[in-house]
């Protein structure tokens, strides 16, 4: 077995291929559905965090989480990850399936469910030690890929994918840190974007931006949706009315309203909703 | 009045500084002390001879302290040798992957060694090993350098952000090679000053050796046979009745100092890069 039939393994059901995902029906597990989660309740120690959250992700759409700060928009993101694994005083209970595998079931290695389900975080984080380079194969190597034409063959598409390689093919050898912040935030990308993940997380990406590096991710992340299932949480309402396909509003550790983002933009169904994209709260 | 009861707190504000600045002076005033004197007397004494020849006996004059810089140079490596993997991989357990409890009983513990008397070392060493040793004054400096490097590694460990860390995990990465590839690797700068300075320190102890290398005065070819230390044969010098070898002394003690003063001179040009990068 070469080292790209292990990664290759490692994702047991290929993203499923919805021609019209906007027609998919919105129960069960079926193929019309990315993430199935079901009555998800998160605590940190004896603080309930997450109350009873159930939704569905569709593929290649764009889903925003949206809500005011502390309402557990990141953690519910983080339980798509299994990322509450490296905090000791979490505890997940309920069900959350990806393309309907259980990702917390005993025997899934989390560390398997990451490399399927990547990730991008508020503050761009590339290491700091390593070259623009080194920072996009550094998944790739880690977990034990060799092969040097594949690695450099996946630096450049995924440096391609994050809309980058223009900006940096003449110093690829150059510090990450030598990068401005919006590049540094597209090399995160791409770095996670390198070992061919099904679903691109993404918590805030943008909020550390000024507007037309803002501009650069959003155009950026529209396009990734081609390939990839994204599930985006921001603090910015009129990001998610711009990017996102469905819109998820948290409030309190509940899932207030989930729906098409233009309903939930223009005609929601809860008070709540409504007050909170009018600007009345949060 | 308001004006004169500014005036009295500027005066104060003045004696306060002042007292201060004088303090601080105390501080650099022995080592420009220590520097001046050593220069002062063993200067004169200092050759090529110095470093190239062994101790001459009584009453010829010249000879040098080759044998002891080599003993101290082997010692502080065999020190390094059980010192840097302990300290290193215990530093790691602490930052990486020990429990609260666990961290709290190995951290009191590396501060209760650190604060251990060095001839403490010597003893329990001379007893456990049985005998003067290479590897036993190794096993001695190895022991006190084992606290002091735990905690700057763990200390430098600590500084790498958790972003890092969690940038590495989301992208499937296993926590070993997390540690290894990526924490280690942003940390590795300070871990190897830390590493520096735990050696400059045992490099200048003698407590430990007396029970431990015990000293002689040739070249030493077997590690399980006593071993001459810079230190040490300061420490016998300078307690001998020769005018010579007090001489020797002066010139050994200003070697010593020197190296230490260079390893710690070498520690901060090198670790100037590293603030920037961790403020990040």
């Amino acid at each position: 077995m070469t080292e790209e039939t292990q990664l290759r393994a490692v994702k047991s059901t290929p993203p499923a291929q919805t021609p019209n995902p906007a027609s998919a029906p919105a129960a069960g597990a079926g193929s019309g559905v990315t993430f199935d989660v079901r009555q998800l309740n998160v605590w940190f120690g004896s603080n309930q965090v997450l109350h009873g959250v159930s939704l569905q992700i569709r593929p290649k759409e764009v889903t925003a989480i949206i809500g005011p700060s502390g309402c557990g928009k990141s953690t519910f993101l983080r339980s798509l990850n299994r990322m509450h694994d490296l905090v000791p005083e979490a505890r997940v209970e309920g069900r959350i399936t990806l393309f309907g595998q259980d990702l917390y079931a005993r025997e899934v290695d989390a560390t398997l469910v990451r490399r399927r389900v990547g990730m991008v975080f508020q503050k761009s984080n590339p290491f700091p030690t390593m070259t623009i380079a080194e920072n996009v194969t550094v998944g790739l190597r880690l977990n034990g890929v060799r092969q040097k034409n594949l690695v450099q063959e996946r630096m450049e598409r995924s440096l391609r994918m994050a809309a980058l390689w223009d900006e940096v093919k003449d110093r690829l050898h150059d510090n990450a840190l030598s990068l401005s912040g919006g590049q540094q935030q597209r090399l995160c990308i791409a770095r996670a974007l390198a070992i061919e993940p099904e679903v691109v997380l993404m918590d805030e990406p943008a909020s550390a931006l000024d507007p037309l590096a803002t501009a650069k991710i959003e155009e950026l992340i529209l396009r990734l949706k081609q390939d990839f299932t994204i599930v985006i949480v921001t603090h910015n309402m009129q990001q998610a009315a711009r990017i996102s396909d469905q819109t998820a509003f948290f409030y309190l550790g509940e899932l207030i309203e989930f729906d098409a983002t233009g309903r939930i933009f223009t005609n929601p169904s809860k008070k709540q909703t409504e007050d909170y994209v009018t600007g009345r709260f949060g | 009045m308001n004006h004169w009861y500014h005036q009295w707190r500027k005066i104060k504000s003045y004696f306060v500084s002042g007292l201060c600045l004088m303090c601080a002076a105390l501080v650099v005033a022995p080592l420009a002390l220590v520097l001046f004197n050593l220069l002062q007397k063993g200067a004169s004494s200092l050759d090529f001879a110095f470093f190239t020849q062994l101790p001459r006996p009584v009453g010829e004059t010249g000879g040098g302290m080759a044998n002891a810089i080599v003993g101290s140079l082997t010692l502080v490596g065999l020190a390094g040798l059980v010192g840097i993997p302990v300290g290193v991989l215990g530093g790691i357990y602490l930052s990486e992957f020990g429990t609260p409890r666990m961290n709290w009983a190995v951290r009191f513990a590396a501060d209760i060694l650190n604060g251990t008397s060095s001839i403490v070392w010597g003893i329990v060493v001379y007893a456990l090993v049985v005998g003067y040793s290479a590897y036993a004054a190794g096993l001695a400096l190895g022991f006190m350098m084992i606290p002091l490097i735990i905690r700057t590694t763990e200390e430098m460990m600590a500084l790498v952000p958790n972003g890092y860390r969690e940038a590495a995990f989301a992208l499937g990465i296993s926590q070993w090679r997390i540690v290894l590839n990526i924490v280690l690797k942003t940390a590795g700068k300070g871990i190897i000053t830390g590493i520096l300075l735990a050696a400059a320190r045992v490099a200048g102890e003698t407590a430990p050796l007396l029970f431990t290398a015990f000293g002689n005065s040739f070249w030493s070819h077997k590690l399980s046979e006593p071993i001459e230390a810079l230190p040490l044969q300061i420490f016998t010098y300078a307690n001998s009745p020769y005018d010579d070898w007090h001489r020797q002394a002066w010139a050994g003690a200003l070697v010593l100092i020197l190296f230490v003063l260079a390893l710690n001179i070498g520690v901060r040009v090198m670790t100037r890069g590293r603030t920037p990068h961790l403020a990040k």
